[in-house]
């Protein structure tokens, strides 16, 4: 019924129903249709959805992932697929996590020392008593929420930029956990504890087999997508988008904020549960996980600067990733050229949109010769150059 | 007109930012002064802090049983500021363009590594080491720039990206300790001056000759300008991808010299050196340690420099009182955020001078209140016009 009213042109006063921001996908400024307070038909919504970084990264998802299987016909065999979701499951995790953080506007570079933190508490703490299980877990939680906590206190309250902030924290985490191990590998939780990240159900009619942090990963991308929907998602984002404004409708940034670390340092919770199902207990298992969730929020077309993104395209920007890397190992390259790959991918991810500007640019009368400044992208100086 | 006058004592209150506003509008080298005499203050503070920094390790190294200003450990810690001096110079020049460079330890693991392997311990390839490595990461760094100030790429997540492509290489190529220095580079490195390194000499020659071009030449007063505000800098006629290029180009040339003292120290290169050195956010913090803002546009070497000796001091007294390595790290941690933290509050009071876009939180409060009285106020007097919300101007006529 919406379909017939929604493309006329001068037709913008209908205000009522679902007129805010119902399609979560962000538009950039070049694909923004009149805002016309109802919904676009669904088939034009996925058109302009799919060239935004947040929709194309589900195209190149499925383009990998079609040479993937392509490359390696096994993969479509019984449960592999599943199980390769699963091993996923972590990266997708974390980057869930950083993206509650990206989205308030600020990064969290804290998580690999947290995963590598909770690996060895679990670790050492757990043991062989499968009772001491919960208790642990509950533990975990709790440093989890401390450590967001903290983090979120010092961005906000002492004005400290969140990369050094978290930098700092980071440093302190990872001191106190390699003081603690002595820098080696040790502790060895019991199998019952492993199993949540190792094993999974066996015999499901056609995925065959389901390992635990598939369900896992399952769960936390509902909760995700519910909590971004929630008014306190929607305030994140006005929060990463506009802090001021949202500080005078009444909104405290600060608490928004000290949430969104809190999110961000129990999501790097999860995937140390699960990543010690994989590897061992050591305190170096969660280095660089901080800037493979970067990569791959990035990857799934998130604004940097907060407010804006999707946060199902941040989780398929960590399935690329691990879709990608897989793809690299069976092309012979080195593992040791994953980072590489993450850098080059945020360079183009970041740098093409902004090459588009810079060519949309000649079209506005006399072209300066330089692309903006260091921290305002093509967008300011283009509002500043149009007037001159 | 009275507000001017009022402003020389410069506690730091909140009524500081309406007098200097006002000693803005009206007299511009009244102004230009006070914010010269701000910004010595701040490379005051840090040399204030570094003072107290060094008297209480004095103190606890004393305590310990140990002499902190022996030769012997002077010495050390002047050798433990070489490499991080190096890097900072540049991260400096960096901050203060307005970008970060997060690819310094990559850098200077990569000069390490193409330095040592290229001489091979002899002699006759030290000056072709040398120009491999500066020239490796001038060029990286210059990538950095063209990434930051042509393409438009958030200094932070363009120089992460770098470095992470760096790493990628090293990691590949280069299996723990590679090559080894030629004699000179040894004998560089080991060689001093009574208790003082000839590399700290040559790093303090290095910062003079920086400081001379970032406050005597042209060209350093366009990295303030660009750093301070870039559509500002624009419109006065900078060209204002060149300061950012250049700020770039000199922090990989000063990570390269950063990694050639490494290998003079060590005798090899590692792919690992830089980044166990922790050289990105330790430099980052030594800058604004030294009173730069990460904002760009303000800060000093010399501040950049006190900044690193602090540092340097905390971490030699933890070496006295034989701290577990690891635990440095956690005191590191904790003293960065520290600082920051400190320096944080003291900007947010002092940045206000700068008018960064738009009016401060106290003028929209205090405006705020205006608005709500009628209009006729402002239209009886047209001569207000632009400086009609200033908090002072509109308050008197108002009652």
């Amino acid at each position: 019924m919406t379909a017939t009213i929604t493309t006329g042109p001068g037709n913008n006063n209908g205000n009522n129903g679902n007129g805010n921001g119902t399609n979560a996908t962000p538009t950039r400024g070049d694909a923004v249709p009149r805002y016309t307070g109802r919904r676009s038909p669904l088939a034009q919504r996925f058109r302009r959805g799919i060239v935004t970084p947040g929709g194309a990264v589900f195209v190149l998802l499925a383009l990998l992932l079609a040479a993937l299987f392509a490359l390696n016909p096994q993969l479509a065999g019984e449960g592999q697929f599943t199980r390769f979701i699963g091993r996923t499951a972590p990266i997708a995790i974390v980057a869930l996590g950083q993206y509650f953080v990206i989205l308030s506007g600020e990064l969290d570079l804290s998580m690999g020392a947290v995963i590598s933190a909770q690996v060895v508490l679990a670790g050492n703490l757990i043991g062989q008593d499968a009772g001491m299980i919960l208790p642990v877990l509950a533990l975990m939680i709790l440093v989890a929420l401390v450590v967001g906590l903290v983090n979120g206190l010092i961005v906000t309250f002492l004005r400290v930029p969140s990369f050094i902030a978290t930098l700092g924290t980071a440093l302190v985490i990872s001191g106190l956990t390699f003081y603690s191990t002595g820098g080696a590998p040790s502790g060895n939780p019991t199998d019952a504890f492993r199993a949540i990240g190792r094993s999974g159900i066996d015999g499901i009619p056609v995925l065959g087999f389901l390992p635990f942090s598939v369900i896992v990963l399952a769960v936390l991308i509902v909760l995700a997508v519910l909590l971004v929907r929630s008014p306190f998602g929607r305030m994140l984002a006005a929060a990463g988008d506009n802090s001021r404004a949202t500080a005078l409708t009444g909104a405290s940034v600060a608490f928004l904020r000290i949430r969104a670390f809190a999110i961000s340092a129990i999501a790097s919770t999860v995937a140390a549960v699960l990543l010690i199902g994989y590897a061992g207990v050591s305190p170096v298992v969660g280095q660089g996980y901080e800037f493979t969730a970067i990569t791959a929020v990035v990857l799934g077309g998130v604004a940097l600067s907060g407010g804006r993104g999707w946060v199902l395209s941040a989780v398929a920007g960590a399935f690329v990733l691990e879709v990608l890397f897989s793809l690299l190992d069976f092309a012979g390259v080195a593992s040791t050229w994953r980072p590489a790959v993450q850098g080059a991918i945020i360079l183009v991810a970041l740098g093409v949109p902004l090459i588009r500007w810079a060519r949309l640019r000649t079209i506005v009368p006399r072209r300066a010769p330089q692309g903006g400044a260091a921290h305002h992208t093509g967008t300011g100086s283009v509002a500043g150059r149009r007037k001159g | 007109m009275s507000a001017p006058t009022t402003n020389q004592s410069g506690t730091p209150s909140g009524n500081r930012s309406g007098n200097l506003a006002a000693a803005a509008a009206t007299s511009p080298r009244r102004a230009a002064t006070t914010v010269r005499r701000l910004r010595g203050s701040t490379t005051a503070t840090v040399y204030l802090v570094l003072v107290v920094v060094l008297i209480a390790c004095a103190v606890l190294s004393a305590l310990a049983g140990r002499s902190f200003f022996s030769p012997g450990n002077l010495s050390a810690l002047l050798t433990a500021t070489t490499v991080l001096g190096f890097v900072a110079i540049g991260q400096t020049l960096v901050i203060l363009v307005g970008s970060l460079d997060l690819s310094v330890p990559f850098l200077v693991s990569l000069s390490s590594v193409l330095a040592a392997g290229t001489m091979q311990g002899s002699p006759d390839a030290f000056a072709t080491g040398v120009l491999v490595a500066l020239v490796a990461t001038t060029v990286l760094g210059l990538v950095n720039g063209v990434l930051v100030g042509l393409v438009g790429i958030n200094g932070f997540m363009a120089t992460l990206g770098v470095g992470l492509i760096i790493s990628g290489y090293l990691f590949t190529n280069y299996q723990g300790s590679t090559g080894q220095a030629s004699p000179q580079l040894v004998s560089l490195g080991s060689a001093s001056i009574g208790f003082v390194p000839v590399l700290s000499i040559v790093l303090l020659a290095f910062f003079l000759g920086t400081a001379v071009l970032l406050t005597r030449t042209r060209t350093g007063m366009h990295l303030y300008a660009v750093g301070g505000d870039p559509h500002a800098a624009r419109l006065s006629g900078v060209r204002t991808a060149a300061p950012v290029l250049l700020a770039h180009a000199l922090s990989g040339l000063f990570s390269g010299i950063a990694g050639l003292v490494i290998v003079a120290r060590l005798g090899v290169g590692s792919p690992g050196v830089g980044g166990q050195g922790g050289y990105d956010l330790l430099s980052i913090a030594a800058v604004v340690l030294g009173g730069a803002a990460l904002a760009g546009g303000r800060g000093s070497l010399w501040g950049t420099l006190g900044g690193i000796l602090i540092f340097a001091s905390i971490d030699s007294l933890l070496g006295i009182l034989e701290v577990n390595p690891y635990l440095k790290d956690v005191v590191r941690g904790v003293v960065i955020v520290a600082a920051v933290a400190v320096y944080a509050r003291r900007k947010g009071l002092s940045s206000i001078v700068r008018f960064p876009g738009g009016p401060t939180r106290a003028a929209i409060d205090r405006g705020g209140a205006e608005t709500a009285d009628p209009g006729p106020v402002n239209r009886s007097d047209v001569e207000v016009g632009p400086i009609a919300a200033h908090p002072e101007t509109t308050g008197r006529s108002g009652r």
